[in-house]
């Protein structure tokens, strides 16, 4: 394990680089599946798009506006899970949470390529929410696709992002043609 | 430098520059020397009780609440009830008064700047009675117009709820002004005293407040203790907030006869230790003085503030006058969202607040999701806010820009 990265480094090395210049910050035209993020107690607001063909996740973008960590966090995110099964995108949820918890393993820290460099974030409670709420909203997300591609019907609950206290509600908007299972 | 900081055990042997003194303040050994005193003297629990501690724990507890109805402006020290905070004092009027005296149609009018601790007890009030809320405006600067009072407090209004002092913007109300007007119409007026108490000398008489709340952290005394003035022609008629013990007089299988204020009001066993520190705060605020307080507070605001103007990727929110602000600078910076802003000022032992400061119907009317705020006490020094303008200016480099 890297030693305790100071939080300007952090910030200089990491962050910085995928707020301001993110590869996935766009719209997709068809997306498969739309869900909004949002951290209601600091205003991190993402609304994330997924293209998932079969069991594939081909296309994740995100808009949205908040902290550097949470946009950085999500942008690194997409990276990662792009060309991913949905199982293996779910797996490296586990994986973030569990590093971000200070739970993960030599192996599931590895696997989070550049997300592995959000480690430290385990230190700092006050920005463990912006740096999970990326990875909550894909994983309700991926959770409510059912086996044919189908989407589950939508109901207004809590993606995960909310820790203890519930401060971060998921809105549903599911926009793709295909999906809606109503 | 600042003499008054050797009085403060947390400054010691370290650099940290703390402007968080909206959300509480720091406090001297004065206090802890007060409270320790009455646990190694008289420690019991005030009862009136028949042995000398209790006794003289119950004199030190009662002569907290006359300092406290002294510095306040009270007539009577009945008219002061002790509490946790500036919130359960909000709520015992709301759930005492509130519940009891406000019906279907009636109306209650907030401020939108008001702190969720002087919005929520009052919406749950109109919610339970049928009651109406009324939203005061302000314009961005934080200024409540007597057009805008005016036409807002009507014959229908019972209840009128506005902050002295808002922890955002740091604007003080008109708060006499409107007390007048919403007498003429019939209604009571509810000050959140939160954040003018620990800055300027408040007479709730001279204001025209029937009910006043503050709170004890927020001015050097310990956290969990707190006060709400209220008249005693409306303390007398409201029923119980808590029921328990010590606010009885009599209780059988039948029936039971309540205290008189304000024991009333203070259910279970009381915060005494709290109170004698909220009376040595009380008189270490005293003993320097109003005068000095807001001279060295203007100075450093003004100080601050004239800083940051030069930044012009830093936008400050509040009143353009700095000696408006009570020392409480909110502000945002191009690009930077308050959560980082605060991060990084951490990383240089710089304490700032970053966020919806409780007041998202405010920010929410000022266009922004949350700010950055910075918040001063007589104790900073000009250092620090050289050192805080200093780090504000590298924060966007920080950021990568």
């Amino acid at each position: 394990m890297e030693e305790s990265m100071e939080l300007k480094q952090l910030y200089r090395e990491i962050v910085n680089e995928h707020n301001l210049h993110p590869s996935h910050k766009k719209e997709i035209a068809e997306p498969t599946m739309v869900l909004n993020g949002v951290n209601p107690s600091c205003g991190d607001d993402i609304t994330l798009e997924l293209v998932i063909k079969g069991d594939v996740i081909e296309d994740a973008a995100f808009v949205g506006s908040g902290c550097a960590i949470s946009q950085a966090s999500a942008d690194m995110m997409c990276d990662l899970i792009i060309g991913q099964s949905k199982e293996k995108a779910l797996e490296l949820a586990d994986s973030f949470m569990g590093m971000i918890k200070g739970t993960a393993d030599r192996e599931q820290i590895e696997e989070l390529d550049e997300s592995a460099a959000l480690a430290d974030i385990s230190h700092m409670p006050a920005r463990v929410k912006c740096a999970v709420l990326g990875w909550r909203t894909m994983s309700e997300m991926v959770q409510e696709i059912n086996k044919d591609g189908t989407v589950r019907e939508h109901n207004e609950s809590r993606c995960g992002a909310c820790s203890s206290n519930g401060a971060a509600v998921c809105k549903p908007a599911c926009k793709g043609s295909e999906c809606c299972n109503k | 430098m600042n003499s008054y900081r050797k009085d403060f055990p947390i400054f010691e042997g370290n650099n940290v520059c703390y402007f968080d003194n909206a959300a509480t303040s720091q406090r001297p050994k004065e206090v802890f020397e007060a409270m320790e005193k009455f646990n190694n003297e008289c420690n019991a629990n005030p009862l009136r009780g028949l042995y000398d501690w209790s006794v003289r724990a119950t004199e030190a507890y009662e002569n907290a609440r006359h300092t406290v109805a002294t510095f306040i402006g009270a007539k009577r020290d009945c008219e002061i009830v002790f509490t946790r905070n500036t919130t359960e004092s909000l709520n015992l009027v709301a759930y005492s008064y509130g519940l009891s005296k406000i019906h279907e149609g009636d109306e209650i009018v907030i401020s939108i700047m008001e702190h969720h601790s002087n919005q929520l007890p009052w919406r749950m009030v109109a919610e339970k009675t049928g009651a109406k809320i009324v939203w005061l405006e302000c314009t961005k600067e934080g200024k409540i117009t007597e057009e805008e009072y005016k036409s807002k407090i009507t014959d229908r209004t019972k209840i009128v709820a506005i902050t002295q002092v808002s922890n955002v913007l740091g604007i003080t109300n008109p708060v006499r002004a409107i007390a007048d007007y919403a007498h003429s119409k019939g209604a009571v007026v509810v000050v959140d005293g939160a954040q003018s108490t620990p800055h300027m000398p408040v007479n709730v008489q001279d204001m025209g407040a029937d009910f006043f709340a503050f709170s004890g952290h927020k001015l050097m005394a310990p956290m969990g203790i707190g006060a709400l003035y209220g008249r005693i022609e409306l303390l007398d008629e409201m029923p119980p907030f808590l029921t328990g013990g010590e606010m009885i007089e009599s209780v059988s299988r039948d029936s039971v006869t309540y205290a008189p204020v304000p024991e009333k009001f203070e259910a279970g066993t009381v915060n005494a230790m709290g109170a004698v520190g909220l009376e040595a705060a009380i008189k270490y605020i005293q003993s320097i003085g109003f005068d000095e307080i807001t001279e060295t507070e203007k100075r450093l605001t003004e100080r601050l503030i004239s800083k940051l103007h030069e930044l012009p990727e830093v936008t400050i929110y509040g009143p353009t006058d700095p000696d408006d602000h009570c020392g409480i600078v909110a502000f945002n910076i191009d690009g930077c969202h308050p959560h980082d802003v605060a991060s990084v000022l951490d990383s240089e032992h710089i304490c700032i607040r970053a966020g919806h400061h409780c007041a998202q119907p405010l920010l929410q009317y000022l266009g922004v999701s949350s700010t950055a705020r910075a918040s001063l006490y007589f104790y900073n020094t000009e250092e620090e806010v050289d050192r805080f303008a200093e780090a504000v200016s590298h924060v966007r480099g920080w950021m990568g820009y």
